[in-house]
């Protein structure tokens, strides 16, 4: 039973992924203008474009062109920068983890407070615990998370000079675990929050949902205790709501990185990515988009997952 | 059966089938399973069964909502899925439906006068004035006082709301209205008023019903013949008083002991 | 519509709600104003005064890098982020909607390949999405516009055919394609008002992050282009100066905050008046147990409790009441009836009578908020319940005292084995540990019938039909042998051959056990077959009560009589089925006297003033009417 849903989930995942081959390949082929020109600025002789043309594939069909991609990424070649002179691929290493971890801390700092605050807010609505909380999260859903990590630059790095504020070079050199750490807490933070206010407000809701149906009357009616009550039978109940939701989140905090990281200036593939577009390194683009989508689809298979093995009636299709 | 108005020829109507995304079959229900039914004009035919055997795909079917896989239903002597598909208009001005529950079968947003007005517009083609006066007519046909019409269905109760559901299907001034327990939902004191009306109604405008219903005692009050209906089947039929006096099917025989206070009372 | 709130009524009566629509009113009608505003021009200069901060003569807020005025720059870019949030908010919803009302209204095909496309494109994380999207068209408001318009329509396509495919579904759908209406008509009068409100809800509370990621892009460098500038844009300059002029970029994202916060707190407003799931009461968490009035005050006019108190059960002069805004519901106005050991009490009564909240009563169920029980004692062998200490009431609940509820597919834990259902009770109640309670379990699951319960123990609700889940339902009652059983229309949702097995099922095993039952239905021949004694009740007090055969053969009371009039009984359908005019009573609105009087054809002036007392009819047999007084 439990292998049957999570087989036929993993199957799903290859048209997906294929799916999100085409988007990236179709945007990025709808750039107006001559890319080859775009590369090698106004000037280039014509023999030059046409050269960087056939390097690129654009002399062939649309089709052709995909199935080329298609087939070169399959080996691992996303194609090379013709800004930073080296392959897309050795680029986007370099710089993947740093985002994956960046992302990582800030999603599971945004779940774990996130579904406690909700939590509470909800076992104590109305009471001044859920008051509290309830104007932190629309303060944390109003707030541009870029915006956060200036103030946070500015009061933790600059004014208290507790923090690093920035300049996180080489993720393993010298310094060491604690250096990373101290570099990670105001980045993470700042990308957690927004993310964080917005699960507390579905924690909230969805407890208060779950608290109001009949099995938690029986639950009561069965002279189990309030606590018990709560985690057990209200709790696990909301949670299949809130796991496809972490999925969503994992979306926007890989997202909310790109500003992050150009904040504080760390080393991941959201800043390559922005200063790839000021550059019109096209493949660059691509290749960084393809790689954080993919990491995207992958964690929510596995929210998918941890939704099917918490409520049976999933696994049941 | 000569002077049937309504009837259908092995009716079958399956559900699913297919196959899913990686080939795996998608299993197939016959929801309906040769059903051979007629109703006279004038007369009430009660569908009796539990849940999931079928009356309301067979319900749906009877007013052209859902068509059949296979077999005919025809009304009038004119094919039911012929007309749905031809003439709507034709065929709801023959035959209309009163649904279960009460406050779902009314658009929360439009006033009853709109929902009423709806039919008379679209399937008679009436005049404002016209409209208005029908629409009044209809409201005291269905014992409801006319100053209700402005207002939006939440503010009725569920009889109420039948009320009005029954009016909304009489509004097309059909020859046939199938009632798809229409009193499930409502309270016995309720629900006898609704019965009421219902007999009175058919006494007055000659209509012909088909009453769906899994209550054996309001189907038995109600009706001239009964179907009972098993798994998609009709296991047994024939007039009132013979099925309930001396029922012949094993399914019957348990469905009769099944009431609660029957065993108590013979 | 008379006396219905009005939308902007109910959205203007919620202080917080107002102070968003005040706070984004004063933002928007200052931006509005910007033309006729006595601003400097945003764009001019003045490297002489640059980095000036707040308050310097002539720049209210103060100058940035080049030196120009940052009011003005932030009025005019509050403008230009507030009208690209509106359109991006505005033309997502509708393109959104069109692709999530076609794919949900025609369905087939056209929906499979839709919304297949619309999963690609939620494949993304959406900003990442809208990066490629810039990346491709190049930098510039509008492409970055256009790419927050692109990333957000999979998420109102998603949502509209969610709210769509329920409307669809709805019986009035079919009703309106039964009223002859063309599907143009259906889309237009039936389906689309009754989206739109979910619409609303989409946009307005999606304007806030249109906003946000619009100024994302600009700060980013990749949305409006120098020397244009909307809030990110500002930021975006703004942050290498943090430490020279915090400023700079501190101010415009104020305005972003204050901005995004107004708009969320209208965005919450609307919902909550819109979405009719937050209209009725609101999603208020229910307590543990039921709110009671105090000691004193609960007990006025109670008689000392006689020899019922030795009683498994007696219920003295319960008031449960519903407080809903202003509106007070009387559910309970009264009730008072005794458990005697193994004996079968009914109580009959359509809805609204308040059979069902008199036995939630019982053992403190009712739900708070709204409920509260303001009068009257519940009496477990003399102690009462109402406000005994929780430990000690949830020690008699499921215990001594157990419940049997309607339907058992929403009553049962959704998540949880069946099996351990059942053992987490007697886990609670008999200390033993797991293996030994989940044999008990086992033990229970075979005695109710359960077909193969050792493998099916651990199966979960789901897995099984109606009737077997209320086996489930009714193992679970008897796990730590009650001496009261209440039972609320155990068996309504049932089908009728389902029924009669359950019903017997409960009454076989309840006998062996000799556990008394509380029997709460609407139907008087279920009652007439299971129980010893009735207690029929009308508009929140018991009306007729006594002995099942005295009540139901030889009714006294004018509602009993013609409540039994008007149920069609099986074997005789020439019997006149006699309704009972009008409607029953709302408890909010309930009359002085009898509450039975505005439908009695036998009321007479008295019938409608005081309070009517229970009188005997004879011997046990009770009821509450003028005309049997003696
Ligand atoms: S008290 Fe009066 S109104 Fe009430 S039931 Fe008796 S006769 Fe009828």
């Amino acid at each position: 039973m439990l292998n049957s849903y999570i087989l036929r989930r993993l199957l799903l995942i290859a048209p997906v992924l294929f799916g999100v081959t085409i988007i990236v390949f179709l945007v990025i082929s709808l750039v107006p203008g001559d890319p080859a020109k775009a590369i090698l600025g106004t000037f280039a002789t014509p023999e030059a474009v046409a050269q960087v043309r056939h390097d690129l594939g654009l002399d062939e069909s649309l089709p052709a062109q995909y199935g080329i991609w298609l087939f070169n990424l399959l080996q691992g070649d996303f194609g090379r920068s013709y800004i930073l002179h080296k392959p897309v691929i050795v680029e986007i290493m370099a710089r993947l983890f740093p985002t994956l971890l960046l992302a990582g801390v800030a999603l599971v700092l945004s779940s774990v407070f996130g579904i406690l605050l909700g939590i509470v807010a909800a076992v104590r609505q109305n009471a001044w615990p859920d008051k509290v909380i309830t104007v932190a999260v629309l303060i944390g859903i109003s707030t541009p998370s870029f915006w956060l990590g200036i103030l946070l630059i500015f009061w933790f790095g600059v004014r208290l000079a507790w923090l690093p504020v920035g300049g996180m070079q080489e993720m393993f050199g010298g310094g060491g675990v604690w250096d990373v750490t101290r570099h990670l807490v105001l980045p993470s933070c700042a990308l957690a929050a927004v993310a964080g206010a917005v699960l507390v407000r579905l924690t909230r809701g969805a407890m208060l949902e779950v608290m109001r149906q009949d099995f938690v009357r029986t639950a009561r009616a069965k002279g189990l205790p309030e606590r018990r009550v709560i985690f057990v039978h209200a709790f696990r109940n909301a949670l299949v709501g809130i796991i496809p939701v972490i999925g969503l989140e994992a979306g926007f905090v890989l997202g909310g990185a790109v500003y992050i990281e150009t904040v504080f200036q760390w080393p991941g593939i959201g800043r390559m990515l922005v200063s790839a577009i000021s550059t019109r390194d096209i493949l660059l683009v691509q290749g960084g988009v393809l790689v954080i989508a993919f990491a995207y689809v992958l964690i929510n298979l596995l929210a998918d997952i941890a939704q099917s093995l918490l409520d049976p009636r999933i696994r049941a299709g | 059966m000569s002077g049937a108005v309504l009837s259908t020829q092995d009716v079958v109507r399956e559900f699913g089938g297919g196959r899913r995304w990686f080939g795996t079959p998608r299993p197939q229900v016959r929801a309906v399973d040769g059903v051979s039914l007629a109703v006279p004009r004038g007369r009430t035919l009660g569908i009796v069964g539990e849940s999931g055997c079928g009356k309301s795909t067979l319900a749906r079917m009877m007013v052209g909502l859902l068509l059949p896989s296979s077999g005919a239903i025809e009304i009038d002597g004119a094919s039911v899925a012929e007309l749905a598909r031809t003439d709507r208009k034709a065929l709801h001005r023959k035959v209309q439906m009163v649904f279960q529950d009460p406050l779902g079968s009314l658009n929360p947003r439009k006033t009853v006068q709109q929902i009423l007005e709806a039919p008379l517009r679209a399937l008679h083609g009436m005049e404002r004035a016209a409209r208005r006066e029908r629409v009044a007519e209809l409201m005291s046909l269905v014992s409801l006082r006319a100053e209700f019409a402005e207002r939006y269905p939440h503010e009725f109760s569920g009889g109420q709301s039948q009320r009005i559901g029954i009016a909304r299907a009489l509004a097309a001034n059909p020859e046939v209205i199938v009632l798809d327990e229409p009193v499930s939902a409502l309270d016995v004191s309720v629900q006898a008023q609704v019965l009421m009306l219902l007999a009175d109604l058919q006494a007055r405008l000659g209509l012909t019903y088909v009453f769906i219903s899994h209550d054996l005692a309001v189907v038995e009050t109600i009706s001239d013949e009964v179907a009972m209906m098993y798994f998609g089947k009709v296991v047994e039929r024939g007039p009132r008083a013979r099925i309930f006096a001396d029922p012949q099917h094993e399914y019957t025989k348990l469905l009769l002991a099944s009431i609660p206070g029957a065993r108590q009372k013979t | 519509m008379s006396g219905r709130p009005t939308a902007w009524r109910l959205l203007t009566q919620n202080a917080v709600v107002a102070f968003g629509l005040g706070l984004l009113g004063v933002l928007v009608l200052i931006v509005l104003a910007a033309p006729v505003l006595p601003l400097l021009d945003p764009n001019v200069t003045d490297v002489l005064h640059r980095l000036k901060p707040p308050l310097f003569p002539g720049h209210p807020l103060g100058t940035d890098q080049v030196g120009r005025d940052i009011l003005s720059r932030l009025i005019w870019g509050t403008r230009l982020s507030l009208a690209v949030g509106v359109i991006a908010a505005l033309t997502a919803a509708f393109v959104g909607s069109v692709i999530g009302l076609s794919a949900a209204f025609y369905g087939g095909l056209a929906d499979t390949l839709l919304m297949r496309g619309i999963d690609m494109l939620m494949a993304f994380p959406y900003l990442l999405l809208a990066l490629a999207i810039v990346a491709a068209l190049g930098p510039g408001l509008f492409n970055a516009m256009m790419a927050i318009i692109i990333v957000n329509i999979p998420f109102f396509a998603r949502g509209v055919r969610g709210g769509t495919l329920s409307v669809v579904n709805a019986d009035f759908m079919a009703a309106a394609r039964l009223s002859g209406l063309t599907n143009l008509q259906i889309i237009a009068t039936e389906l689309l008002p009754n989206v739109l409100p979910g619409i609303v809800i989409g946009v307005s509370t999606t304007i806030g992050w249109m906003i946000l990621e619009t100024a994302g892009l600009s700060f980013l460098g990749l949305g409006a282009q120098p020397p244009q500038a909307d809030l990110g844009g500002m930021l975006g300059e703004g942050r290498n100066l943090i430490q020279v002029a915090p400023h700079v970029a501190t101010i415009p994202g104020v305005v972003i905050l204050l901005l995004a916060v107004g708009i969320n707190l209208v965005g919450d407003g609307l919902r909550d008046v819109l979405d009719p799931k937050l209209k009725s009461g609101g999603l208020a968490r229910t307590h543990a147990r039921t709110a009671a009035a105090r000691g004193e005050e609960r007990r006025r006019g109670l008689t000392p409790a006689g020899s019922d108190a030795r009683l498994p059960l007696a219920v003295r002069g319960l008031h449960t009441q519903f407080t809903v805004g202003r509106q007070v519901y009387k559910a309970v106005g009264g009730v008072s009836f005794t458990v005697k050991p193994g004996e079968a009490v009914g109580l009959v009564g359509e809805s609204g009578s308040g059979k069902t909240v008199t036995a939630l009563s019982i053992a403190g169920l009712v739900a708070t908020p709204p409920g509260k029980i303001v009068q009257g004692e519940i009496l477990h062998h003399g102690e009462d319940l109402v406000d005994a200490p929780m430990a000690r009431l949830q020690a008699v609940r499921g215990n001594s005292i157990a419940y049997v509820f309607q339907d058992p597919l929403t009553t049962l834990n959704p998540l949880m084995p069946v099996g351990e259902q059942v053992a987490e009770t007697i886990r609670r109640h008999q200390g033993v540990p797991r293996a030994e309670a989940w044999r008990r379990a086992i033990a229970l699951l075979e005695s109710v019938r359960l077909p193969d319960a050792a493998a099916r123990a651990s199966s979960y609700p789901h897995e099984f039909s109606g009737g077997q889940r209320q086996r489930v339902g009714i193992a679970m009652a008897l796990a730590n042998n009650p001496e009261v059983i209440v039972a609320d229309e155990p068996t309504t949702a049932l089908d009728v051959t389902t029924q009669a097995q359950v019903l017997a099922l409960l009454n076989d095993l309840r006998r062996e056990r000799n556990a008394a039952l509380v029997f709460i239905s609407h139907d008087v021949g279920v009652i007439a077959e299971l129980c010893d004694t009735v207690y029929v009740m009308y508009g929140g007090k018991v009306v007729e009560s006594g002995p099942v055969a005295d009540v139901l053969q030889a009714p006294a009371h004018p509602y009993t009589q013609r409540l039994l009039a008007c149920v069609p009984v099986l074997g005789h359908p020439d019997r006149k089925i006699e309704p009972i005019p009008g409607l029953p009573p709302a408890t909010n609105a309930l009359p002085d006297g009898c509450a039975f009087a505005p439908r009695c054809d036998l009321a007479e002036a008295r019938c409608r003033s005081g309070s009517i007392e229970l009188v005997a009819v004879s011997g046990e047999h009770l009821a509450r009417c003028v005309r049997v007084a003696a």
